[in-house]
């Protein structure tokens, strides 16, 4: 159905450069995750694609075809935003109907399609509804149908389960992939929550201050972060980072602990590193070879699991333990950490020392 | 000093009572002086209470004195100098809000500071410009000049207005395939109308109670507005204080009535549009 590429985006509001020189590609038919903390420039290059906002430079290719200058309508995209922007003064059936209103498609086709997506997306009995009289969730339901009645190129997400509430955002995660998976459309999906990028993507797109840090599958980015901060960003519990030094045969941690070199780290000795250890790579309950001394600082229950924080030096590790763990704060004891696992990252650039496909 | 909460409130009833006597007395006995004889009026003691009711002076102030063509014209000169100012400053207005445009905040200004000065301060060089273009004493001369200080007015009014509309109605309508004007006309002007009327109303009443330019730059019966037409009544050798008392009330009455019938947005729109941003 649709390729959509931006090369080189750049837009900049006033002293704030919001892209700085964006690029993706987006494979046709593909669920492409634009993930990123507030600020990061996410909208804005969703509506840069849409056509919604000049660009300072770069341009956006649609199927193959270049669309920089385009209007929004000759894109041929539909979207769906964040707020939903639903005609205030319009029943949801008119909602859902403008798109295929505003070219002009004959009443019984527009009927028909409004049908359709209605029963797709279980809002049936909402249609006669204006929009102040139906909850978040059906204000996000209708605002995904008028989305969903046509067959654009592409479909562009911003953030559109951010305002729903937990239980609803689980239950629309897989109903989105679902409608995904039977559509094969190309989907960009622009959001600032990790556990979507992760469960519904194809490929993520890392994005930070206007720049793309990380390009890949969601495995990718959580397997092989590009960078210290990227490895921050995806995961949860945050991953723990210790700041370190290669010795020799050994990392010497600057709160003076000792671990074996994982073999694939190829720093110089005294080169200043960050090692990256995430929660399920770190255990209290097993024993190894490589392991950090460190005091029980807390324990964070999560039912299926137990989060366990343990004080090495001035640093907090995160380690994942089975929910029967115990222990109370103070306690001495020693993480054992899974160093084929591990991360390390350059102190200074924040880059990894692993390059994608080493390992 | 303390008060009971009950003495606070006989306090306020009682100051607020004196201030509306004090407000609204040169209107009451305007209204009093349109509806007595002419020998009730120069009474002295005056009478407020006990005098002969006629409305002589009413019909005088449509048939006999000629008032009535002066009325017309302000009639026509408010609603065409209205019509414009919002034809023109609403787009612009829209403009101002949505577009990224160079020195906005500069141009806002300039077009605001054209309000600054009072009117008598420009009124001889456009006496001049207007006798040399041949605009005096016409009655498109004034609606040109009332469009001139209402526009500036609607452009600041509405753009509250426009702030208050989200500008994704019009992304989504534009997705939805419609060009950037549509997307206007039919998503957000539609949510403007309160705002508008609001804003015309007071670009309305503006007009119709110019005096300064229309004294200065019309002479003629044919075009005079009313308020000139009815200053002119007083300083002959008698004054039909009656008449001019009637027609003041004339004058008054339909500035009242819209007043009364959007007083919601004039309320919303003196604290919410105009104030914001």
């Amino acid at each position: 159905m649709g390729t959509v590429a931006a090369h080189g985006l750049r837009k900049s509001f006033g002293k704030v450069q919001a892209l700085d020189g964006v690029t993706l590609d987006v494979p046709d038919g593909s669920f492409f995750v634009v993930l990123g903390p507030s600020g990061a420039g996410k909208t804005t290059t969703l509506r840069a694609i849409a056509g919604l906002e000049q660009l300072d430079a770069g341009s956006v290719h649609l199927d193959g075809r270049d669309a920089t200058g385009d209007t929004p309508a000759e894109r041929d995209l539909a979207m769906v935003f964040q707020s939903y922007a639903l005609y205030p003064r319009r029943t949801a059936y008119e909602n859902i109907a403008s798109p295929l209103r505003a070219r002009r498609r004959s009443p019984g086709e527009i009927a028909a399609a409004v049908d359709r997506v209605a029963s797709l997306l279980h809002i049936e009995r909402l249609l006669q509804r204006r929009p102040a009289q139906l909850s978040g969730g059906e204000m996000q339901r209708v605002a995904l149908a008028r989305a969903l009645v046509r067959s654009p190129r592409a479909f562009l997400m911003d953030e559109p389960l951010t305002n729903l509430d937990l239980k609803l955002r689980v239950e629309m995660r897989t109903e989105l992939t679902r409608i995904h998976r039977s559509l094969g459309a190309t989907f960009v999906y622009v959001t600032n929550d990790q556990v979507e990028a992760l469960s519904m993507a194809d490929r993520v797109a890392v994005l930070k201050e206007g720049k793309v840090q990380q390009i890949g599958t969601p495995a990718e980015v959580y397997e092989r972060p590009a960078n210290q901060w990227v490895a921050g960003f995806v995961g949860s519990p945050p991953i723990s980072l210790l700041p370190c030094q290669a010795q020799g045969d050994h990392l010497v941690g600057a709160e003076g602990w000792t671990l074996p070199r994982p073999r694939w780290a190829t720093a110089e000795d005294g080169r200043a590193l960050v090692l990256g250890l995430r929660a399920e790579d770190l255990s209290v309950e097993r024993r190894g070879d490589a392991s950090l001394p460190g005091e029980l600082y807390g324990l964070e229950p999560l039912g299926d699991r137990t989060v366990v924080d343990v004080r090495v030096g001035t640093e907090i590790l995160k380690v994942k333990a089975r929910p029967t763990v115990t222990g109370s704060p103070g306690e001495r004891l020693r993480v054992t950490v899974d160093l084929d696992r591990a991360h390390l990252f350059d102190a200074g650039t924040g880059l990894s020392l692993a390059k994608a496909g080493t390992r | 000093m303390r008060f009971s909460v009950r003495g606070r409130a006989v306090l306020e009833v009682a100051l607020l009572s004196v201030l509306a006597v004090v407000m609204l007395f040169p209107v009451l006995w305007m209204i009093e002086t349109s509806l007595k004889e002419n020998r009730d009026v120069y009474a002295v003691p005056a009478k407020l209470f006990n005098f002969d009711v006629t409305l002589d002076h009413y019909r005088d102030v449509f048939v006999s004195s000629g008032l009535s063509v002066a009325f017309l014209n302000s009639v026509i000169v408010a609603g065409a100098s209205t019509v414009l100012a919002t034809v023109l400053g609403v787009p612009a207005a829209w403009a101002y809000s949505r577009f990224a445009v160079k020195a906005k905040k500069d141009q806002l200004f300039f077009i605001l500071s054209t309000r600054f000065m009072p009117p008598v301060v420009v009124v001889i060089p456009i006496f001049l410009m207007y006798r040399y273009i041949g605009l005096i004493d016409s009655a498109l001369g004034l609606i040109l000049i009332y469009t001139a200080f209402n526009v500036p007015f609607t452009i600041w009014m509405m753009k509250g207005f426009v702030d208050e509309v989200p500008a994704e109605y019009e992304d989504a309508a534009m997705l939805d395939g419609y060009t950037r004007l549509q997307a206007f006309r039919k998503f957000t002007l539609p949510l403007l109308v309160p705002g508008i009327a609001a804003t015309a109303v007071f670009a309305l009443i503006f007009s119709w109670n110019e005096f300064v330019f229309a004294i200065f730059l019309t002479s003629s019966d044919e075009v005079r507005t009313a308020p000139p037409a009815i200053a002119g009544l007083i300083g002959g050798t008698t004054v039909d204080w009656g008449l001019v008392a009637a027609s003041s009330v004339v004058f008054a009455l339909p500035v009242l009535i819209f007043a009364y019938l959007v007083r919601k947005h004039l309320v919303a729109g003196v604290t919410l549009g105009a104030v914001r941003r």
